[in-house]
């Protein structure tokens, strides 16, 4: 920023206490959990947070690092920063964070025309727009590149068909950004267009997927002949995956992003409670295996931090390449993992049955069956790990049989589709 | 190593980079093995010019910092201590002269650290028990301090000239720098893992100095204790990150040159899969240890728990890695003549001292319940 007339950090942080405190609500207890809940209640909680995202917008805290062209603040991550860090303790538009503002909102101010910008950007930092990803398929996950939704030309516009899946809250949300494939004839990444479209599009069915854990967030969509203008293309045809390996960066840089608002140490504290409220209402704070335990949760919670600060300083700096972010990431989902199997642990008896006056020490169990989530979704572990040895390290890549032949004549196993 | 360096601090660093290259090659630390002290005192004063000594005093005792935080200066020494696996009693000396500096006290012991002329040490350590739970008795006898009780292990205890002995007194925390050669004091030499790091197991025995040896204010250490313990975590955690670093990079070239069934190690996603989980661990020991020494530089309340978790995870996935850099080199890994082991020494032995990962853990959720209590009276107040 060499604009001489940005603010200061600090000023900006004073100013942001203070909003803060005389506007938003104190987040009570623990945050949002992947629990089911009642579907009313989820649709309240939603409305509000659009709510709380139209009040940042009008204070001027929405969109921080978003240029002023677009109806951001135009300020720096170090502002960002800042905001997350004042932000503790107080509710925010949690679902209006990760997918919607990086990667979708990432990857239209990166790739959009200046009408796709000038259109939704502004719509999304007032929280009247809100974008998930149509990006993995049934077919597969980690394989993105690999998508069988086709889109076809009919003259001014595409007719797209396929199906999409683990998109969170389409049930609710406004916009999608979809990845398909618009050439069968060429290698796969090479046949690949990306579009925007209503959720509400004639020709979109959104089907609610439920977890084991009885949560109802994910969903699947299937697309039948819906209609997307060419306006509604972003980037070039075919060369979708210009756009995709930059979606994807989007998407891995999650909390790291300058575009995220959310409490600063809100993955380690905020959602979950403070592990040491799990050993107390355990029973167990004067048990030293107990408090071990717990400080392991936060040993890993400190470092996980410290090395997501670290790489978002990398690549903001240029001294890392993107391709780092799967670094911070492989260590927050292991870490994660680890803390739910210490939290189990330390709740003992009442990991496997609990009463609901056991506190922090109740659904733990739960907890633990849905270990695996942060390291499935988003891309796996074991997607992080051939990143970082194939793009970090520079080890040879894996044999891949779908590389320079037509995507059509790639070998498909009978459970794809 | 932090991730942006000044020109300063990258001039700083490259100066004891090629120095320590030059002046102690693997060959020669092989040979330090040998040596009584484990390091020349020629070298040491030389490392001293190049500021080794003198980042954590102030300019009117004569030290001086690059970048306005000495403690993060110092750091960039460490690491590369860490990484050339040098001799050299760094850290005990830097504690010394610190809190010498601090409490306005013996200033000509402090000249002597700064020129590298003197070693002193810390004696914070006591047998079968934890970091900072002191058991010797420093008492006051009419003008003077009577030291009794054991410290072990003492870095460089045999090299150094002074000691600066932390004590009971009463209900307090006393600390007196007390010259080696004094009545009463007694150093038996300790073996380590560590091919040129010395450790002594000192004993006082009615050991007799004026008041005027103390350090600070008698009975009132406390705090000052704490600082010199996060300091001492600090150190030790970059220059394990330094031998963490050296023992990666070595490791790396090692698989790309190394094939195997007419492949590079490196290319069998077995053991790339186990490099990327190296990467991370190797990654976020520079993280927690720079944004540690950052914050204890500045001041901030959050550096007890930073350090406390670095020296933990440090401990426990640093061991991991460099195991795992010996693994992936097969039987020459374990040999005396490759160079691994001489990093694995270095982490395993900083592993051991100042507090373990357990131990660290321990006090982590000590230091979480405090917070949580601080932060709970705040709210409701």
């Amino acid at each position: 920023m060499s604009d001489d007339n940005v603010e200061d950090v600090e000023a900006f942080r004073q100013r942001a206490r203070e909003w803060i405190r005389a506007n938003l609500r104190r987040a009570d207890g623990p945050g949002q959990t992947l629990r089911g809940k009642d579907e009313q209640q989820d649709l309240a909680e939603v409305a509000r947070e659009r709510e709380v995202q139209r009040m940042l917008f009008d204070a001027g805290f929405a969109g921080i690092c978003v240029p002023k062209d677009y109806a951001g603040q135009g300020l720096t991550p170090a502002h960002q920063r800042a905001f997350n860090d004042e932000l503790v303790g107080y509710e925010y538009p949690a679902r209006l964070q990760v997918p919607p503002m990086t990667p979708c909102m990432a990857v239209l101010l990166e790739f959009g025309t200046e009408e796709q910008k000038q259109r939704h950007v502004p719509a999304i930092l007032k929280g009247e727009e809100i974008w998930m990803q149509l990006l993995s398929e049934p077919s597969g996950g980690s394989d993105v590149a690999g998508a069988l939704t086709s889109a076809v030309r009919e003259g001014d516009e595409w007719l797209l068909n396929g199906s999409k899946i683990w998109t969170s809250g389409a049930w609710w949300a406004d916009w999608g950004l979809v990845l398909a494939r618009t050439n069968w004839d060429v290698p796969k990444h090479r046949g690949l267009s990306v579009f925007i479209l209503p959720l509400n599009a004639p020709g979109v069915t959104v089907h609610r997927i439920e977890m084991l854990n009885g949560n109802r967030e994910f969903c699947q969509e299937f697309l039948s002949d819906v209609r997307v203008p060419d306006s509604d293309r972003i980037g070039d045809v075919d060369d979708g995956w210009t756009v995709g390996v930059r979606w994807l960066f989007h998407e891995r840089m999650q909390h790291n992003s300058p575009y995220v608002t959310r409490p600063t140490g809100a993955t380690r504290e905020g959602e979950k409670g403070s592990i040491l409220k799990v050993v107390r209402d355990a029973g167990r704070i004067d048990d030293p295996v107990a408090r071990e335990l717990a400080g392991e949760a936060l040993e890993i919670g400190l470092v996980t931090e410290a090395l997501n600060h670290r790489v978002a300083r990398g690549i903001m700096t240029g001294t890392m390449s993107d391709q780092a972010a799967a670094v911070g990431r492989l260590l927050m989902c292991v870490s994660l993992s680890r803390q739910s199997t210490i939290a189990f642990e330390i709740a003992g008896a009442a990991g496997g049955a609990w009463a609901d006056d056991d506190g922090e020490a109740a659904e733990r169990g739960t907890d633990f069956l849905m270990r695996q989530t942060p390291s499935i979704g988003g891309g796996t572990t074991e997607m992080a790990r051939n990143v970082i040895a194939e793009r970090v390290l520079g080890m040879p890549r894996e044999q891949a049989l779908d590389r320079n032949v037509p995507f059509r004549e790639v070998p498909r196993g009978s459970a794809r589709q | 190593m932090l991730l942006q360096l000044s020109s300063d601090q990258e001039f700083f660093r490259e100066t004891t980079d090629k120095f320590l290259t030059d002046q102690v090659p693997v060959e020669v630390l092989r040979r330090l093995r040998d040596e009584a002290a484990g390091y020349d005192a020629d070298y040491w004063r030389r490392g001293a010019e190049l500021g080794w000594t003198s980042l954590l005093v102030t300019e009117k005792h004569g030290g001086g910092n690059i970048s306005g935080n000495g403690i993060l200066d110092l750091t960039i020494v460490a690491h590369e201590f860490g990484a050339h696996a040098a001799p050299g009693p760094l850290i005990a000396t830097n504690v010394v002269a610190a809190a010498l500096a601090e409490t306005d006290s013996h200033p000509d012991v402090i000249a002597g650290l700064l020129d590298g002329s003197t070693v002193a040490t810390w004696c914070i350590d006591e047998p079968g028990r934890r970091p900072l739970d002191v058991d010797v008795e420093i008492r006051v006898d009419g003008d003077d301090l009577v030291i009794n009780g054991v410290k072990r292990p003492v870095e460089a205890a045999e090299q150094a000239s002074h000691l600066l002995v932390t004590g009971r007194t009463d209900d307090g925390l006393t600390q007196v720098l007390v010259p080696a050669e004094t009545a009463g004091v007694t150093v038996t030499a300790m073996r380590s893992v560590d091919l040129t790091r010395r450790f002594g197991a000192v004993s006082f025995s009615d050991v007799r100095v004026p008041r005027a040896a103390a350090v600070g204010e008698v009975g009132q250490a406390s705090a000052q204790v704490q600082r010199q313990f996060h300091l001492v975590l600090a150190l030790v955690n970059a220059e394990s990150v330094g031998a963490m670093q050296t023992a990666f990079d070595m490791t790396v070239e090692w698989g790309f040159d190394r094939y195997s069934f007419g492949r590079p190690l490196v290319s069998y996603q077995a053991l790339k899969h186990r490099f990327a989980d190296m990467k991370s661990w190797l990654e976020a020991g520079h993280a927690i240890t720079d944004e540690a020494a950052e914050e204890l530089g500045t001041g901030d309340d959050r550096a007890a728990m930073l350090l406390s978790a670095g020296k933990a995870f440090i401990g426990d996935y640093g061991g991991e890695l460099i195991q795992d850099c010996v693994q992936l080199h097969g039987g020459l890994g374990v040999t005396f003549e490759h160079d691994v082991h001489l990093y694995l020494r270095r982490q395993t032995v900083n592993r051991a001292l100042y507090g373990t990962p357990s131990q660290h853990r321990q006090r982590l959720a000590d230091l979480g319940q405090q917070r949580d209590e601080a932060a709970a009276n705040k709210v409701d107040a």
